[in-house]
């Protein structure tokens, strides 16, 4: 099964990703505004963008022309939409912008050029085939609709390695303690190290609590670093059911197969994950 | 002299009104036709979990028999409501067990059900007869088997779109031995397979199973058993529906099919093998409701299939069907009166299939009945619009998705304006749109000045300025539901129909321009708005400077205050006081 947003990049288009994706707090300094499915944003209004690794696994698309059309959608990042570059331009990006500037809403009219195209998005504008990247919400399909039919086309396309149109897989995330669960979209991250990163931030309001209650306070800095402790000080470590209903660390196989097996995730404490590496690395012995 | 009649008389005049709204009209009339209402009202419905408190409904409508109560906001479909927001049903599910002992239906959409809360069902109410979980969560198949065990005089359970911690398909077998009276189940968003062999008993000792959605775990072959077990079928949704190319199989299965004289509705066909299509054939003229939206036919067999169906009435269909199926179908189903074309692959910018807005307009011209339609498609030209408007101006549901957002007339470039402002000026009994493709101030101006009777808009990707918001507000008398996400509308609109927003269920913005000000000063302005923002960074709302734009805010009239459950990441702006910790 191919990846969905597998796609040829250089690295000197890294930037494409990461504006793409870069998370932008309203009234901050950052100009966009989109948002990857579902990761946390900034902690304490820290903007922490995480730089996104070009894939390595990219499967080249079947039709040069194909693109991703969030590209229009994340305000003048990246290349255009399919009728036409200038609607790559994001009319709530130049409203943000403007709003946060406080200056009065400009009438966004086709082609308006927002102050917030910088050159990375001239220079990605000009890329081949742009990542699928997902945008919340877009276009209006139910999830189990958006699931049934990835299952669906995996099954018809199995030998092709374009898979850029499958969708979204959505799947549980649940941290022990925490008071609900989370949902990731796993096509949108490429490695292990992204789904990390996006996990930490969206716990982050959850073991901040742990930081409070431990005493420390909930001030920027401390805070962060106290996150990072918590998550990497082997307190927590992340683990994953598979297809067989078998629980796993998370990063013994390569992260295609993980992507194809995962049905959900849970932070647990490294206390109770004792024993669960082992059978991963046994279990994928016995696969191959 | 007061000419009155008694009580019982009213009362019995009462029962027949069957709209909601015509029973609160007749409850405002005067104290007395108040209290007949009350005591004599049987059906409750809640368009919003958090406009009362379940206490306040249960104090007010003594003996309900039967309930329908929603929860998260539309969008949360599209998964733009995070995770534990809220729509939670046990405090009404605890008030009801209390003071309905009696209670026959529970209705739910979009709401958080534990499987505690179908525990307590299944124990609270010994009439308990109806039970629809559309589009719910939180539950397990666990407490599915809660209610098989305890429900004896269960008549429908219908799981349409949940989503189920499936653990295991013995939850079915379950319903005991004695268990005879299943009008209908619906268990097609399960994923694990229940055994075929129960599932076949169960069928076979309820003579009144009328309809039946099975999930895609029971195989085809054997299908077959389960409809010869149930011949009075009027609704059917099949399992997968592939196998091996066998003739037996085949032949069982069109035989089985060919008993079902009574089938009106069709469903379900996932991962279709097309040799086994004409095993329903039989069937299909009888057949008013063809739900093949997650069948992977494509044509000459879908438009095949489509159209040995004259009787349909209702259609949704993968846009595999193309605008050549579109025409079939406008040429053989002339009393088709709803029409969904979902996409198939909605994540490729590219079309992959020739589905274009000749489908549409073809539709429009061959169906005199049709009036609900929802269409995705890749694009769209004022000309065809103002086509279809013209075509039926008996729409009371267009909503249009056009895969890429801020599409144009493709052909002249142009924004969409005028197309939908044909639509709506056409079809003045318009009660629900979702607008599409390019779209300036100009749209939402026509639509508040012709879209009189439109109770539910949808906006993404739209308009230039406030007034584009301004126009909707002010304009349309009997909106209910608006909800925009990716728009430039901000805080002048808003402040400047504040009222407005009281005389609506409720209002949905992600991603436009509101203030944090403005939203403060709405929350404190109106005391029946429920003004919430949902911000998932992890700050505190304190931090937050009035000229910092919101991500998502949601406003609903309530009578009962800000509510109790919400999660960090909610924030009620009627209520902000900084010694309110967030863990």
């Amino acid at each position: 099964m191919g990846r969905a947003s597998g796609v040829d990049e250089d690295p000197a288009s890294l930037n494409l990703r990461e504006t793409e994706l870069r998370l932008g707090l309203p009234g901050s300094q950052s100009h966009d505004r989109s948002k990857p499915t579902l990761a946390g944003v900034s902690i304490f209004g820290k903007d922490l963008e995480f730089s996104l690794s070009p894939s390595k696994n990219s499967a080249a698309p079947v039709s040069g022309a194909k693109r991703g059309f969030s590209d229009a959608i994340n305000g003048g990042k990246g290349v255009g939409g399919l009728f036409s570059p200038r609607s790559g331009e994001s009319s709530v990006n130049a409203h943000q912008s403007a709003a946060s500037n406080s200056k009065p809403l400009s009438k966004e009219g086709f082609g308006a050029s927002p102050q917030t195209k910088t050159l990375q998005e001239k220079k990605s504008q000009a890329e081949a085939p742009a990542t699928k990247a997902q945008v919340v919400g877009w276009p209006p399909i139910r999830s189990f609709r958006k699931n049934t039919m990835a299952t669906n086309l995996a099954k018809n396309n199995d030998d092709t390695e374009t898979k850029s149109e499958h969708g979204c897989l959505y799947i549980k995330v649940s941290l022990d303690g925490a008071p609900y669960l989370r949902k990731v979209d796993l096509k949108t991250y490429s490695n292990y190290a992204e789904l990390s990163r996006a996990l930490e931030k969206m716990f982050s309001c959850f073991t901040i609590g742990q930081c409070a209650a431990n005493g420390l306070s909930g001030q920027d800095g401390l805070t962060e670093n106290c996150l990072k402790d918590i998550l990497h000080g082997s307190e927590y470590v992340l683990t994953y059911e598979d297809k067989d209903g078998d629980w796993m660390l998370v990063g013994d196989v390569p992260w295609e197969m993980f992507t194809d097996s995962c049905r959900r995730l849970r932070i647990m404490k490294s206390s109770e994950a004792i024993g669960l590496a082992p059978r991963a690395m046994e279990k994928c012995k016995s696969r191959d | 002299m007061a000419y009155s009649f008694p009580e019982e008389v009213l009362e019995h005049v009462f029962s027949f009104l069957s709209s909601e709204r015509d029973r609160n009209a007749v409850s405002l009339v005067c104290k007395s036709w108040y209290d007949i209402d009350r005591w004599s009202r049987r059906r409750v419905f809640i368009g919003n979990c958090y406009a009362v408190s379940p206490g306040t409904v249960v104090r007010r409508f003594p003996e309900v028999r039967s309930i329908e109560i929603k929860g998260k906001p539309h969008f949360a479909d599209f998964n733009l409501v995070p995770e534990g927001w809220g729509g939670f049903v046990l405090p009404w599910i605890a008030a009801m067990a209390g003071s309905y002992p009696w209670l026959e239906e529970i209705r739910l959409k979009r709401m958080v059900v534990t499987d505690h809360c179908l525990e307590l069902i299944s124990k609270s109410f010994k009439n308990f007869k109806v039970l629809v979980l559309n589009s719910c969560e939180g539950f397990s198949t666990d407490g599915l088997a809660a209610i098989a065990s305890n429900c004896r005089n269960l008549r429908e359970l219908d799981l349409r779109e949940s989503e189920v911690d499936d653990l295991s398909g013995h939850w079915l077998s379950h319903f005991p031995d004695t268990y005879t009276s299943l009008v209908s189940l619906n268990i097609s968003c399960l994923a694990s397979e229940v055994s075929i062999s129960a599932l076949e008993r169960l069928v076979g000792r309820c003579p009144n199973l009328r309809s039946l959605r099975l999930n895609r775990a029971v195989p085809l072959d054997r299908l077959a058993g389960l409809l010869r077990r149930a011949p009075q079928l009027v609704e059917l949704g099949t399992g997968t529906y592939t196998a091996e190319l066998r003739p037996d199989v085949l032949s069982s299965l069109s035989g089985a099919f060919s008993g079902l004289k009574e089938l009106r509705s069709l469903s379900g066909f996932w991962d279709v093998v097309p040799a086994y299509l004409p095993a329903a054939y039989s069937v299909c003229s009888g057949i008013t409701s063809l739900n093949l939206s997650y069948a992977t036919i494509q044509n000459p067999d879908l438009t095949k299939l489509v159209s040995q169906c004259p009787n349909l009435q209702q259609l949704w269909v993968l846009d595999y069907i193309e605008d050549s199926g579109l025409e079939a179908l406008a040429a053989s189903c002339k009393d088709l009166q709803e029409l969904r074309v979902f996409p198939s692959e909605p994540f490729v910018a590219e079309a992959n299939v020739a589905l274009t807005e000749q489908g549409l307009v073809s539709v429009s011209e061959g169906c005199p009945k049709l009036h609900s339609v929802l269409y995705f498609c890749r694009q769209m030209t004022n000309a065809a619009l103002i086509s279809i408007a013209q075509n039926r101006p008996n729409f009371t549901r267009f909503r249009l998705c056009i895969i890429e957002p801020r599409s144009p007339d493709y052909l002249t470039l142009q924004p969409l304006d005028v197309g939908f402002g044909a639509i709506v000026e056409h079809c003045k009994g318009l009660r629900r749109l979702s607008l599409a493709g390019l779209l300036t101030d100009r749209v939402f101006e026509l639509i508040g000045t012709h879209a009189k009777k439109l109770e539910m808009l949808s906006v993404a990707f739209a308009g230039d300025s406030d007034l584009g918001l301004h126009h909707v507000l002010s304009g349309c008398e009997s909106l209910r539901k608006l909800e925009i996400m990716d728009c430039p509308f901000g805080d002048k609109a808003l402040l400047s129909n504040v009222e407005k927003l009281e005389t609506m269920r409720s209002l949905w913005m992600s991603t436009c321009s509101v203030s944090f000000g403005a939203c403060r000063l709405l929350g404190r302005k109106m005391q029946r708005l429920n003004v919430e923002v949902i911000d998932e960074s992890g700050d505190r709302p304190e931090t937050r400077p009035d000229n910092c734009l919101v991500e998502k805010l949601y406003v609903y009239r309530s009578v009962a205050g800000p509510r109790l459950d919400k999660p960090n990441y909610v924030w009620s702006m009627e209520e902000e006081s900084p010694e309110l910790i967030r863990s």
